[in-house]
């Protein structure tokens, strides 16, 4: 295991090394994933794995997909999107262009979860769904829109609990082990890196996705990236966020509304 | 300075369960005393899918305050916080509860084991983890943790437990935990937290 000290220096060297700032990270989870990241390296000692770590960009690359969590689903939480289904759509519908951002899309079964909703509610022709993760690697397997065959079974059932009408396998083409979703519901995605710590506001949306996201960043670092939302979303705009995150304790909460079901959708008043 | 001495004496139990173990709990949870000094986190294996009410049904049990733990709660005694269902809960060294969405562990999120190797290094010896029944060996590697950290381990009596798998792992794998039935682990559990 990865001493307190050990940890703080190893998050240091990497800040200044690559830019990629892990400091304002939970430490609870950070330290699991780095802890299971030296047993599976086999390394001697915390500094052969520091040494390989600042040797390589491209293991370090590596040390980066495998200490974030890039675990999703499609349609993940039915309810929510039912929810999104039923009463944000009808309000995007009204505007001429409708911009998403989904901000750590991981391998983008979410961003697929919604080209499906937007085209089942004639949407999609008229929207633009930017993905961006701060991992390369989960950017290039959301791209591909290739899942193993075994997790549509799982996929399906949600689509039909998020009150999906039509034939879930219709939206892909299974090969094999793998499916393949329609590039046409791809059409209009555009995958990029964004590191949501480092990064600054790139457009301006109606809804924007961050979910499961926040949870593993501390309290003052949640407040920051609250306030790059903030700047990236329209008013009256949404944002949508895990099952048990919040905009509570907030600076940006005093104008936000949640919706009234009680999921986790803030609709932004001004 | 004043922070960090609170947090040298910060003491926290953990209880957790799979197939078995919600019958057990709703003997155990009655029997804590009004004046419970402690903090317990309890980690149940439950479906994904929805809050079927447990919240409710396990507030019901308890004079103690209980709530769904929510990510950054600060733990407080007098209450009981459950692990909400798809996440694993961990224990950051300031008191809080962090929650993390990543692979199940031993088929399961929230996880045991995750919870209890968590806790292990922050709480050491003033951490008590308690394994009630069930059908996997979940609890069991992290039962282990928790006593080379130096803290406490109960094992409910496989005699007693509905489904014994879970409590035999645990005490396999961890020899100095007390293995005791449900009325016993409440006396227990009561006179650590009225110490």
């Amino acid at each position: 295991m990865i001493a307190t000290g050990q940890l703080e220096e190893l998050l240091e060297n990497i800040l200044s090394r690559y830019g990629y700032d892990f400091t304002g990270y939970s430490r609870a989870s950070l330290k699991r994933r780095i802890d299971g990241f030296y047993v599976k390296g086999r390394f001697t000692s915390f500094a052969d794995m520091q040494r390989r770590l600042m040797d390589s960009t491209a293991y370090f690359m590596y040390f980066v997909e495998e200490v974030t969590v890039n675990v999703t689903e499609m349609f993940r939480d039915p309810a929510f999107y039912q929810t999104l289904r039923e009463k944000i759509l009808p309000v995007l519908a009204t505007y001429p262009f409708i911009r998403i951002w989904h901000a750590g899309c991981s391998t983008g079964e979410e961003v697929y979860s919604m080209a499906i909703l937007l085209k089942e509610a004639n949407l999609l022709h008229k929207s633009i769904l930017y993905a961006t993760d701060l991992n390369q690697a989960v950017i290039e397997k959301a791209k591909t829109g290739i899942y193993p065959i075994n997790t549509m079974q799982q996929n399906s059932v949600n689509y039909i609990r998020s009150g999906g009408k039509e034939d879930f396998s219709g939206y892909y083409h299974a090969n094999y082990n793998l499916a393949k979703f329609d590039e046409g519901l791809a059409e209009k995605m555009i995958f990029s890196t964004h590191n949501l710590v480092s990064d600054s506001s790139f457009n301006l949306f109606q809804l924007i996705l961050c979910r499961n996201v926040l949870i593993y960043f501390e309290r003052d670092l949640q407040k920051r990236v609250l306030e790059l939302f903030d700047q990236s979303l329209d008013s009256l705009g949404f944002l949508a966020m895990g099952s048990k995150e919040s905009l509570r304790f907030s600076s940006i909460a005093s104008h936000y509304q949640q919706i009234e079901n009680k999921e986790k959708i803030w609709r932004k008043s001004r | 300075m004043a922070e960090k001495q609170v947090i040298k004496t910060r003491r926290l139990i953990i209880i957790g369960g799979s197939s078995g173990s919600l019958e057990a709990l709703l003997k155990l949870l009655p029997k804590l005393h009004k004046k419970f000094a402690i903090p317990i986190i309890v980690v149940l294996h439950r479906s994904g899918q929805a809050d079927n009410g447990l919240t409710e049904l396990l507030a019901a049990k308890t004079y103690l305050q209980l709530k769904e733990a929510d990510e950054k709660d600060l733990l407080q005694p007098g209450w009981i916080y459950l692990a909400p269902p798809d996440y694993h809960l961990l224990l950051e060294e300031d008191g809080s509860v962090s929650l993390d969405a990543s692979q199940k562990v031993n088929y399961s999120r929230p996880s045991i084991d995750v919870s209890f190797i968590s806790a292990a290094p922050v709480y050491k010896e003033r951490l008590t983890g308690v394994l009630l029944s069930g059908a996997n060996a979940d609890g069991a590697l992290g039962m282990q943790a928790i006593s080379q950290c130096g803290g406490r381990n109960i094992v409910q009596d496989p005699e007693e437990a509905a489904v014994s798998y879970m409590p035999e792992q645990a005490i396999l794998l961890c020899k100095t935990a007390d293995v005791l039935n449900v009325a016993k682990i409440a006396a227990l559990l009561n006179s650590i937290a009225m110490d």
